[in-house]
């Protein structure tokens, strides 16, 4: 079986499976259940000074899917609302007791320099491996001017950085904030001040829903709601988009990513570490679920290494950020034409009318004589958008086959119908 | 009770636990389960099932509406097309229309979605403050319906809708027809056929008539007369007789008799119980008077048929059912002699062993015998041509014995319209008998209002 351990920022785990920092990571005997269950790593639930946070009832609202799958969860929980020397004394102990395993500490004090200074030697005296500097929560810390609220400044992420840089010999984790326009900025930043690594996404701003009989948005605090942060497989693109960017930047080139956001099965890990993740956090799915998922991701990654011949995660690492491009620079000429397979097609019509309704008239229905319908693309006009294939419900039914047009690779600056065309 | 058979015993069991086979044989979906079911709902467009629906409802709005938790919008859905959708949901054989078209019934799919009794849970489910159609505005116009079934109820409501008068004339005490009379009990449960007439007749401007028979205290010709337009939906009230000698014997009984004399029974264990009985017939009929003697108690049932399984009128699943609850499917036997006792009451049946030669079904020569304390006719119904004895009547085309009406449901005759088991159509299914009333409705409308323009 291929070898899943990890030297990540100079941090060593058996795999690269890391619970997140949130509740399940929220004291010692979660922390235990996770390492017995298997896990890799642990970020501790985010320290504070104290004295500490004090939470609400109720936290957490969930996006369902239309068979109440949860698509994604919103919470409103702040930081630990455990005393500080509690949770450096469990820290401690658990990491004396498990040795192998990776322990970050999660960490959120004001961004002053000597609130800093204060913690970051408490931290370091128990023996974790690293800290993760929680400059991403959404909800009510920034409205203290700590999580989002450091993280959405370039120049606060950098300033605070350094000093951790500065006071404490632990690796740094600088854990961004989604919630930003271009997320290559605060990587960027955090790169100046010296991180060892970045760790994303944080939450999403997001309100899942609203109680329509008494008009208040989920979850409900009495009569009323707050926006929260949003995570789970919905949240799952816009974290690969943001991990890709940071991949791809010149300005960043090689700083460790720790990919986070809606990974649950060993396939999302696998496509986090494909775009250049080194190690992946993994919260929602655990919430959901139990820790025990972790026994199917490691098994499954592994088995699909073999399968590749990959014998480490380093062997695939990165391996699709050189293949992520700008759009400027695609082969314009490039075509595909859709297929359908009329063998394993069962005759619902939603490609037809998804094209017909919606993009370009190319799928025809063809009333046959017992009243079925036959659909049949029109090559000339399928402009191979994927839409037929999304929507149709029975997997590759519908393939979307490269078509030999004969054209050269062009891309959008060479092309002459670009009024701004790099002449050739 | 049933003359022919009051020789017979009463069933074993207590009134509770024969209750308890009778309770509904596909029992409704909860909430969740609704929700689970009509997730799996494809949303086809130019959907197959909604092709292969007689009424043709528009089955993937109504389950989408259910799957957005809109029960009343996924009703009115229903009965807007179909305004027997619950009587429906419950006696429509879907494993041959909607529930076989359905693309997940595909080989590379599981199963069906479950749209009949997605159906069932939305009309079952819906809360309406009031019905849910608004008649139009008064046309003054007055129309008779013969036959408070499903074809005439459909027919009486979409007229009523339109705005006309109607008068429903029913021979019988109660209104619902075959929904009332002649379902097995297990398919449509509890008071639900008078619930649904109920529902129905609440769009006003309905009167329903009872004790009017046609042929008896009533003609066509009256009608023709006294109201602008006629629907005749009097399904088929005779049974088929064997054509043996001692069909009068006590013991041998139409099937359809027992089966009303069931549903309409307050007390199951009053009814005469036949051990041993024999059911000749290949349909719905047939499988649901078996099934229900077999539910009653009966220890040997024998469904009796000339031909083979793949033959028979009743589906696969209603054969299924038949064979869960133990009933004997003998096939490839016909009719031979009616064996009596001394008294002359029915002790069995002599069958002759057929096969087919050159596509005609032929006697074997060999013959076997079955004894049975009572035997149940399910061979078909036939009209009951006391109905149109008077002279208008006797002017309707038949085909056959059915009347014989055009795509509009029109009969030969200028303002009288058929539907239902009574039609040439050659369809049986109530759900079919609901399509001809409100089709017949539509057409009765049109060329009222055409008149009413031209004159």
């Amino acid at each position: 079986m291929a070898d899943l351990s990890i030297v990540f920022a100079g941090i060593k785990a058996p795999n690269p499976f890391w619970l997140a920092s949130a509740p399940p990571t929220d004291k010692a005997y979660n922390v235990v259940r996770a390492y017995e269950a298997g896990w890799g790593g642990v970020v501790w639930k985010t320290l504070g000074e104290d004295p500490a946070a004090v939470n609400v009832s109720s936290r957490y609202s969930a996006h369902f899917g239309p068979n109440r799958e949860v698509m994604g969860i919103n919470n409103i929980e702040l930081i630990t609302d455990r005393s500080l020397e509690i949770n450096l004394r469990e820290i401690t102990q658990v990491k004396k007791d498990w040795p192998d395993r990776a322990l970050i500490v999660s960490l959120m004090v004001p961004c002053e320099e000597e609130s800093w200074k204060f913690i970051l030697p408490l931290v370091e005296a128990t023996g974790a491996d690293g800290i993760e500097l929680n400059f991403g929560c959404p909800h009510g810390m920034p409205e203290r001017g700590m999580g989002a609220a450091v993280g959405q400044v370039p120049e606060y992420v950098e300033m605070v950085t350094r000093w951790c840089k500065t006071y404490c010999s632990l690796p740094v984790i600088v854990k961004l904030t989604p919630n930003i326009t271009d997320v290559r900025l605060s990587a960027r930043a955090a790169h100046r001040g010296g991180a060892d690594a970045v760790s994303l996404i944080n939450t999403i701003n997001s309100i899942t829903s609203v109680d329509l009989e008494r008009m208040v948005a989920l979850p409900m605090v009495g009569s009323q709601s707050t926006h929260g942060g949003y995570c789970g497989s919905a949240v799952k693109p816009i974290a690969l988009n943001m991990v890709a960017e940071i991949a791809r930047d010149p300005l960043t080139k090689g700083l460790p990513i720790c990919g986070i956001g809606g990974i649950g099965s060993w396939r999302d890990a696998a496509e986090f570490i494909a775009l250049g993740c080194g190690a992946v956090q993994v919260c929602t799915a655990a919430m959901l679920h139990g820790f025990r998922i972790v026994d199917e991701m490691k098994d499954g990654l592994s088995r699909w290494m073999d399968s590749q011949g990959y014998t480490s995660l380093d062997d695939f690492s990165g391996r699709a950020v050189g293949n992520t491009t700008d759009w400027k620079y695609l082969d314009i000429n490039y075509q595909v034409i859709a297929k359908i397979d009329q063998d394993a097609c069962i005759g619902c019509g939603r490609c037809h009318i998804a094209c017909e309704d919606t993009s370009h008239q190319a799928i025809s229905s063809l009333k046959q004589a017992d009243g079925t319908h036959r659909y049949e693309v029109i090559e000339d006009e399928c402009v191979g958008c994927n839409l037929c294939q999304i929507t149709c419900p029975v997997e590759a039914c519908i393939e979307m086959v490269p078509h030999n047009n004969g054209l050269p690779f062009l891309d959008w600056n060479h092309d002459p119908r670009n009024p701004y065309c790099v002449a050739s | 009770m049933i003359k022919s058979l009051n020789h017979l015993p009463h069933p074993h069991e207590n009134a509770q636990v024969l209750a308890s086979h009778f309770t509904d044989l596909a029992p409704p979906l909860n909430a969740r389960q609704a929700v689970l079911e009509s997730s799996r709902c494809l949303y086809c467009y130019d959907a197959p099932c909604v092709n292969a629906c007689p009424s043709e409802i528009d089955i993937p709005s109504f389950i989408r509406n259910i799957q957005q938790e809109n029960v009343q919008g996924a009703a009115h859905t229903i009965l807007s097309a179909n305004i027997l959708g619950g009587s429906c949901a419950r006696v429509c054989p879907t494993e041959v229309l909607c529930q076989q078209a359905c693309v997940r019934n595909n080989s590379q799919e599981c199963a069906p979605v479950l749209i009949g009794l997605l159906q069932r849970y939305a009309v079952d489910h819906a809360q309406f403050s009031e019905h849910p159609f608004t008649r139009a505005a008064p046309t003054g116009k007055r129309i008779a319906v013969v036959g408070a079934g499903p074809a005439g109820l459909a027919c009486a409501h979409r007229l009523a809708l339109h705005g006309h008068e109607v008068v429903i004339f029913e021979a019988r005490a109660k209104s619902g027809g075959l929904n009332e009379y002649g379902i097995a009990k297990y398919k449509l449960v509890d008071d639900f056929a008078q619930r649904e007439v109920d529902f129905v007749l609440e769009i006003g401007g309905i009167e329903v008539r009872h004790g009017q028979r046609l042929g008896d205290n009533l003609t066509l010709s009256e009608l023709h007369q006294q109201f602008d337009s006629v629907f005749l939906g009097l399904g088929l009230a005779a049974s088929r007789l064997l054509g043996l000698p001692h069909e009068d014997a006590p013991g041998l009984l139409a099937a359809t008799d027992y089966i009303r004399e069931l549903r309409q029974s307050d007390d199951l264990t009053q009814l005469p119980l036949a051990e041993r009985c024999i059911v000749l017939g290949a349909g719905n009929t047939a499988i649901d008077m078996a099934v229900q003697m077999a539910r009653l108690g009966a220890r040997e049932v024998n469904l009796v048929y000339r031909r083979g399984l793949e033959d028979m009128g009743a589906t696969g699943h209603e054969q299924d059912i038949a064979k869960a609850n133990q009933v004997r499917l003998m096939t490839w036997a016909q009719p031979q002699e009616l064996l009596l006792d001394e008294q002359g009451r029915v002790r069995g049946m002599r069958f002759a062993r057929t096969r087919l030669e050159d596509g005609r079904l032929v006697s074997t020569g060999e013959t076997f015998e079955l004894a049975a304390d009572a035997v149940f006719k399910a061979i078909g119904q036939t009209f009951d041509d006391a109905a149109l004895g008077d002279p208008l009547a006797q002017k309707l085309k038949r085909v056959g014995d059915r009347i014989e009406v055009d795509e509009q449901l029109r009969t030969s005759v200028p303002g009288v319209y058929a539907g239902g088991d009574c039609t040439s159509l050659g369809q049986d299914l109530t759900v079919q008998a609901v399509q001809h009333g409100k089709l017949a409705a539509e057409a009765m409308h049109a060329q009222l209002m055409l008149d009413q323009e031209a004159a």
